[in-house]
């Protein structure tokens, strides 16, 4: 296990290391003059001038890459070029939102997907099965930039149950966190359907079976459990794809998160703004991954590590 | 019978939608980029069969060109992922040693993004239009294909027929292409078709965001982005081009979800 620790250690720091430097080359390739974004076209080449010298902008490329390298290292992002305050303070405050949002829509995933994953498997090839099928293909089929307007439209619009946007109370947690978790607890029925059938036919429950456990008992309690491990997988890697999704769920439904502050920094020009949200959410990103990769190695000892 | 069933019916809606795509100019009701301010925001009728937008352009002609624009989109993003993601994958699986190391870091690197977020800086670096948000997607789609191709050549590298094919002095060109791409196809493809939809979504969002198509072209994601506004007073302009992506989606994961199966069957 050491060995494997250190292994995919080895393999996450280049790499977030070669995250980090696409990163920082990728917004400074975005076209525009940081410094004309924030004093405007009319003022005197000077002060432009002395504002590009202030924010180091006109040092070589390789020079400022050095210093954002060394300023990172000590936790600074930068200054956002118009909201008060730096990066790592504006990234940081938006930043529960987004976790919050993120853990309501995984939630609300499992809450859809236990039910129906499980009820597909026990009623294999049945009207229940093909139900919670069509539900699952429905939900990888919908975008998300569709089913939040589709929902706002029904259960805000017309219904009036609950508010079109904003954060607030718990109400204002359900559309967004449907809307975001849909996807995932689409992939997560089919995931459960297949690995509790996988399961049932396993030797141990045919000794459950043979000693009068109750089905009830040896569906939830024996095949289930030992069907979450590639649930879990998919739950980490998932979480990824959750903190993705956020950015068009957060835009839809004015959520005060990370990802609609990332659209925001891009359509304004905000470098280093856009650049900090960027590197927290991939950063993020990378960091689930190599936990999913190590707890599923924990779960399962069988599992290796290859090349 | 169910999983053949489900195959056909996704083939069945992509040709349909298809069909409707190449048919667009003939049977369109209206020109997608005519505009009458006066009939603006109007409800299903029988001028307007799924209504106008804001700028009094018809909805269903707007549709039907936009299949055009998901069908450009979704293959010519796959078909250049593909070749990137195979010259890649063939380069880094058959030579091995360095060179397999240095373009699986490059292939880590761009999988340490989620793939949205990615796009999204693509696109504002390359700029908005469709030319550039294929580019972005192909940037990024071509690292799954390059890891397929890669394990398959690794897997296959041993074989006997490859070892043949080498001791006979086949070039390595000519052992990849000849002896050991044929072996991926069916995998590739199937990879391909959920990667067409993928893109398709990808469009979407982009456009959706503002960063993708521009006005007037009919995209999917724009027509979403544009109807976002009206939600209130004329829920169609949301309506009718989500349920063309989520259709044109689901024909594309039941022909890939078939395929796979087969492929498995076909492999026990």
């Amino acid at each position: 296990m050491k060995r494997y620790l250190f292994q995919r250690l080895l393999l996450f720091f280049p790499t977030l290391l070669g995250a980090l430097t696409l990163v920082f080359f990728l917004v400074h390739l975005i076209p525009g003059d940081p410094v004309e974004v924030m004093l405007g076209e009319t003022v005197s080449s000077a002060d432009k001038e002395g504002l590009r010298r202030a924010m180091g902008l006109d040092l070589p490329i390789g020079t400022q890459y050095l210093r954002f390298l060394q300023a990172l290292a000590q936790g600074d992002l930068g200054r956002s070029l118009y909201q008060q305050g730096g990066v790592a303070e504006l990234v940081f405050s938006r930043l529960p939102a987004t976790i919050e949002l993120t853990l309501s829509a995984m939630g609300v995933a499992l809450l859809i997907a236990f039910p129906l994953g499980i009820l597909a498997a026990v009623k294999k090839n049945r009207w229940a099965d093909r139900g919670a099928l069509l539900f699952s293909l429905l939900g990888l089929a919908m975008p998300n930039f569709w089913l939040g307007p589709l929902l706002m439209i029904v259960f805000s619009i017309g219904l009036g149950w609950l508010p079109v946007s904003g954060r607030g109370g718990p109400q204002h947690l359900i559309l967004p966190s449907f809307t975001l978790g849909m996807v995932m607890a689409a992939i997560l029925i089919r995931m459960i359907r297949s690995s509790l059938l996988e399961a049932i036919n396993e030797d141990y429950i045919r000794t459950a079976r043979a000693k009068g456990v109750s089905e009830r008992k040896i569906w939830l309690k024996h095949a289930l459990r030992n069907s979450l491990l590639p649930v879990i997988t998919i739950l980490g890697l998932q979480f990824g794809a959750l903190l993705a999704g956020s950015i068009i769920t957060e835009t839809i439904f004015a959520w005060p998160g990370i990802g609609r502050l990332t659209i925001q920094a891009i359509q304004t020009r905000d470098y280093p703004l856009a650049q900090g949200c960027i590197l927290v959410i991939s950063t993020s990103y990378l960091v689930v991954n190599l936990l999913t990769d190590i707890l599923y190695r924990l779960v399962d000892p069988r599992v290796s590590y290859g090349g | 019978m169910g999983d053949k069933l489900l195959l056909r019916a996704g083939v069945f809606i992509l040709a349909a939608l298809l069909g409707l795509a190449a048919l667009a100019p003939v049977i369109a009701p209206h020109s997608p980029t005519e505009q009458d301010l006066e009939q603006d925001l109007l409800p299903s009728s029988g001028e307007h069969l799924l209504g106008t937008d804001k700028l009094g352009r018809d909805i269903l002609s707007r549709i039907l060109y936009g299949a055009r624009i998901s069908a450009l989109v979704g293959t010519s993003t796959v078909a250049l992922s593909v070749l990137i993601g195979i010259t890649i994958g063939s380069l880094s699986g058959y030579f091995g040693g360095w060179l397999d190391h240095l373009l699986m870091r490059v292939v880590d690197v761009l999988m340490a993004f989620p793939g949205i977020l990615l796009a999204i800086a693509f696109t504002a670096v390359l700029g908005p239009g469709l030319d550039h948000v294929i580019l972005a997607l192909c940037l990024i789609g071509w690292t799954g294909y390059a890891r397929l191709v890669r394990a398959e050549i690794l897997a296959i590298r041993e074989r006997e027929f490859i070892q043949a094919a080498q001791a006979l002095g086949g070039s390595p060109g000519r052992v990849i292409f000849v002896h050991m791409l044929p072996n991926l196809l069916p995998a590739l493809l199937i990879q391909a078709t959920f990667g067409v939809a993928a893109a398709i979504i990808a469009e979407g969002s982009l456009s959706f965001l503002g960063l993708g198509a521009q006005p007037p072209t009919p995209s999917w994601g724009s027509m979403l982005n544009e109807g976002r506004q009206f939600l209130l007073v004329a829920p169609h302009l949301t309506t009718f081009p989500g349920l063309a992506i989520m259709l044109t989606v689901l024909g594309l994961n039941l022909v890939g979800d078939g395929l796979r199966d087969r492929l498995e069957k076909k492999g026990k």
